[in-house]
Formats: structure tokens, C-alpha cells, sequence
């Protein structure tokens, strides 16, 4: 019998499995349960952007593309960001085409993080920062962002936690699992402690067309003196419903990319090709689409907030992404014991907040990218359960 | 349009409250445009979508396409009226087509019952010119909803961390 114990890496066996995949699976072990707990578009891609997908086989366009991505794709990308976020990138030498945005995640902090580096990271948030920079060999400090301030990230806050270790910051907004979003002059003083201590920041900006009200979100790329100092990380999944295409892009000055494009090359090559040539068609003739699902989200997020308010679920307003995340202390149960009592007792699957850090607890993610039809029926027996459970 | 509208066309079970949050409303003047509505003969009426597929002995239903003769002062409208007053008879429409004027859909017990009330109740109306009955054997679409079941989008997608 071999001890694989003694082949295996220790940082990756010291790594926690992602709490949110352990509470899917006592989900799927229990009869008829209806989900919130989805972090994915429900829409499906827009036909014409599949059309082009299906097209490019159909020509039999399915060699590999360049390490880079194609470059009408990174030119397409660049035209966006300044269409969109007013900031502009060369496609040839500041642009990376990545398997999704966690493949950018990934490849940005391999090539920034060494050993002993302290990495600043916000949570409640995605799942990976902290793993990733473990396995880098990097020390992550987590921030906790605070439900009185609207679960956003302070200056203050980066301040206190800042050492002369400190190399990156992460920058998570909007926010999955909170909603949260920052204004701009929100990140206009986080600007200056990154200045003030010479940080460089990633900015994950997945959610960045899922904003809702009137300001639309402000890339942190373009404020000023900001865009020398962070790597965006941005994609198709969320704004196009792309999920299953697997497509990302890294943006940044070229001295980083060009180092990530390195990593890219030797572990994935090349993103997917099919995939590249449906994201082209998305960024030229996709803006309604990305409006038109917005709009419905909105209508869904609008519903559900107030649905919980009237329970007593206090319930701070998400202004992006399409997670709400509703304070259950009220029911005098941790995060893990409300979410697991739902599901035996209604058969509701919405994952604890404590899945995306410790600071989530006495808090709950749930989903709205599901249909009007499926969320009412859901908050009905989510109503039922907190009236049990006064 | 009104999204007022469109969200009762899909789902009429939701409440003011509801309606209110999602169009960013009060419910005062959810409940004022839709008594309008009413007023205006816009919304008609609320019903369930039902798969009578699956209701055992729930009869069956028919497409009559009718041939008609129009009238010179009120066109279609007078004979749209007289099929309209049947009881088994679902909805009537107008139609632009070369082949037929009118479509009716008709509810009935068996086939024969149909068959029996195309012929002597549609037929033997002095306008119509012809018919042509359709029996539907399978329905999978009604009111924007589908009757099978892998309907749900929500059970393929995996969440994956």
C-alpha cells in the first residue's frame, strides 16, 4: 500500500474543499429541494453569440489561437473597456484572453506573490483569493468588510492591515456574496493608501455590468494614477451568461502581463476557440443583451429584498451582482445551522454566508438568477420557515 | 409596454406588495392602474394555466378554421359574435390568410361532440362558407408556458465551488 501522503504537496493538501460545494452536496442528497444557491446566469447565451460559436465550427475554425488570444477578440476587449469603463488598453501588449476570470485570478497572483508576501483580501467574497495565494506562498490578510458600512472596503480599514509585506490587494466589487458595490469616491481614498504604501491592486470586476440604480460601476483601473498600479480581471460568464464557454480576460500594464502570459502559455496555451469567436460577436452587438437581463434581474433583486424585509430578515440593499445577502440573527442560529434547518425542514438550498469567509457569519447567500416563478415559490417556504422559527 | 402588464400576463398570482417592490412602486398605484386596466377592458379576466393532458377524461380540443362571408356594414364581426356565443368555444381569432377568415378552438367531451357541433351548429351558419377541423393531439405551449417537463433550466445547472 503505498503512503501517498508522503508524495503530496502540503499546501495543497493544507487547502480547505470550498464551502459551498460541501453545502450543494447535502442539497442534492435531500428530495425536491429548490435552489437559491446558483452563483450562474440562468439565461441562457444569447442566440446570435452561440450562432457565431456554432458558426466557427461549422468553417472548422478549431485549431488553437494564439497564447494572447485573438487579436480581434483583444481589440474588441479594448474597445469595451473604454466603451464601457473609459479606459483604455493596448490589445497587443496589455491584454490576456484567459479560461475564465479565476484562470486570471490565478495567473495574476502566481506571478505577483512569492513567499512571505501579504496579500490584503476582503471578505465576505469569491472563494479562491485566499487559497490561491496560500498555494503561491503567500500570506493572505483578510479584511473583514462590515454590514454598517454596506459590506464596502475603507481606506481605514486597509490602512490598519497594511505591513511592509503587504504587495496586493484584492479588490472584489461588486461583491459576490454581498451585492456590495463601491462609488467611486469610495475608491478614490482606497487611491491613496495604495499610493501611500506602494500596493498594487486586482480588481475583479466579473459583476462590473451587474450594477443597479443610477451609477454604473466605476473601474478602479480609472482612477486617477490607479491604472499603472492594478491588474483588471473581467469575463463573459456573468454580463453574457457565458458560464460553460469558460472565457476571462486579464488587463494591466505590460510588464505584468506579459510575465502572466508566460504562465498562461506553459499551463493552458490558449483559451478556447469556439468559445473566442462567440465572445467577439458579444462585445460587438451584445450591449442590449447584457441591458435586457439586467433589467429583469433588477426586477427580481427589488422583489426579493423587499420579500425579506416584510419576513425580518434585515436585509441590506444589493446594488450589484444577483446575490442578496439578508442577516438570519435573527433566528438565533449560526449561518450554517439556519441554512441546513431550511433544507430539511422546506426543502431550500441558499448556501452561509460563512462559505466566503469567517466574517460572513450571521449572514445567508441567496441567488436571484433564477426564474420570478421559481424565486416566489422559494421565499414562500423561506416565509414558512422563519415563522417557525421566530 | 407597460411592464405592469407583461408581469400579469406571466404570473397573475403575485400580490401588490409584490408588484409594487418589483416595478419600484407604491402598491397604491399598482392597485390604480390595474383597476384602470379593468375599467379599460384591458385586463380581462385572471385564470389557471392547466395541462389538461394530464387530467384524466378532461375531453378533448379542436382548431375550426372557418371560410366566411363578410357582412357589408360590420364585416366579420357579426359572425365573429355568433361563434363567440357558444359555451365550447374557446377563443376566436381573425385571421389574415388566403385559406380562411375565422379560427376557433373548441372544448368538447369526445370527438364526436366536436364533430357534431361543427356540423350543426358552425356549418349551417348562413356566413360560413367552409370549415376545417384540427384536432390537437398533444399540447406543449400555452399562454408562454411549457407543459413538459424538463422545462427547468435550473436543475442542469451544477454549482461548481
Amino acid at each position: 500500500m503505498i503512503d501517498y501522503s508522503k508524495f503530496l504537496n502540503d499546501k495543497i493538501c493544507g487547502i480547505k474543499p470550498s464551502g459551498i460545494r460541501k453545502f450543494f452536496d447535502i442539497a442534492n442528497e435531500t428530495d425536491h429541494v429548490i435552489s437559491l444557491s446558483i452563483g450562474e446566469p440562468d439565461f441562457t447565451t444569447p442566440w446570435h453569440v452561440r450562432q457565431e460559436g456554432i458558426e466557427s465550427l461549422r468553417k472548422g475554425h478549431t485549431w488553437y489561437s494564439p497564447n494572447r488570444g485573438f487579436s480581434e477578440l483583444c481589440n474588441q476587449i479594448s474597445n469595451y473597456y473604454a466603451r464601457r469603463f473609459g479606459i483604455e488598453y493596448n490589445p497587443d501588449t496589455e491584454t490576456l484572453v484567459t479560461v475564465g476570470g479565476s484562470e486570471a485570478i490565478d495567473l495574476c497572483i502566481r506571478t505577483l506573490i512569492q513567499d512571505g508576501d501579504e496579500v490584503l483580501i476582503p471578505q465576505p467574497s469569491f472563494v479562491c483569493y485566499e487559497p490561491m495565494t496560500k498555494m503561491a506562498g503567500g500570506k493572505p490578510i483578510i479584511i473583514c468588510s462590515k454590514s454598517e458600512n454596506d459590506f464596502r472596503l475603507t481606506a481605514e480599514e486597509i490602512e490598519k492591515n497594511v505591513t511592509p509585506k503587504t504587495k496586493l490587494l484584492i479588490l472584489p466589487f461588486p461583491n459576490n456574496p454581498t451585492g456590495a458595490v463601491m462609488r467611486r469616491q469610495h475608491l478614490e481614498e482606497i487611491a491613496k493608501v495604495v499610493e501611500k504604501h506602494n500596493l498594487l491592486v486586482l480588481s475583479d470586476e466579473i459583476y462590473a455590468e451587474l450594477t443597479y440604480g443610477k451609477e454604473r460601476h466605476v473601474s478602479f483601473a480609472s482612477i486617477k494614477g490607479m491604472r499603472e498600479r492594478t491588474i483588471v480581471v473581467n469575463g463573459f460568464s456573468k454580463a453574457y451568461a457565458m458560464t460553460g464557454w469558460r472565457l476571462g480576460y486579464a488587463l494591466g500594464p505590460e510588464e505584468i502581463i506579459s510575465q502572466m502570459i508566460k504562465l498562461h502559455q506553459y499551463s493552458i496555451m490558449s483559451a478556447p476557440t469556439t468559445a473566442q469567436y462567440a465572445a467577439i460577436e458579444a462585445l460587438k452587438h451584445g450591449d442590449s443583451d447584457i441591458e435586457h437581463m439586467r433589467e429583469e434581474y433588477d426586477m427580481r433583486r427589488r422583489l426579493i429584498v423587499d420579500e425579506f424585509c416584510r419576513m425580518g430578515l434585515t436585509c441590506f440593499e444589493p446594488e450589484g451582482a444577483f446575490y442578496v445577502f439578508p442577516s438570519i440573527k435573527i433566528s438565533g442560529m449560526s449561518s450554517e445551522e439556519f441554512c441546513e434547518q431550511l433544507i430539511y425542514s422546506q426543502h431550500v438550498a441558499i448556501v452561509p454566508g460563512t462559505a466566503f469567509g469567517e466574517c460572513g457569519e450571521g449572514f445567508a447567500r441567496v441567488s436571484y438568477s433564477y426564474s420570478l416563478k421559481h424565486i416566489k415559490e422559494a421565499l414562500e417556504r423561506i416565509e414558512r420557515f422563519v415563522n417557525k422559527n421566530p | 409596454m407597460d411592464m405592469l402588464l407583461e408581469l400579469l400576463d406571466k404570473n397573475s398570482e403575485f400580490n401588490l406588495a409584490q408588484l409594487a417592490a418589483m416595478l419600484n412602486e407604491t402598491e397604491e398605484s399598482i392597485k390604480n392602474r390595474i383597476d384602470k386596466y379593468k375599467e379599460q377592458g384591458i385586463i380581462k379576466g385572471y385564470k389557471a394555466l392547466i395541462n389538461w393532458d394530464k387530467v384524466p377524461d378532461s375531453g378533448v380540443t379542436a382548431i375550426i378554421e372557418l371560410k366566411v362571408t363578410p357582412k357589408p356594414e360590420t364585416g366579420f364581426d357579426d359572425i365573429a359574435k355568433i361563434v363567440t356565443s357558444y359555451d365550447n368555444v374557446e377563443s376566436v381569432y381573425l385571421a389574415a390568410s388566403s385559406s380562411y377568415d375565422l379560427i376557433a378552438t373548441v372544448k368538447g367531451r369526445t370527438i364526436q361532440e366536436i364533430a357534431e357541433f361543427v356540423s350543426k351548429r358552425l356549418s349551417t351558419l348562413d356566413a360560413v362558407i367552409g370549415t376545417a377541423t384540427n384536432f390537437i393531439l398533444t399540447q406543449y405551449k400555452e399562454g408562454g408556458v411549457a407543459f413538459y417537463d424538463d422545462d427547468d433550466n435550473d436543475e442542469q445547472r451544477s454549482l461548481i465551488l
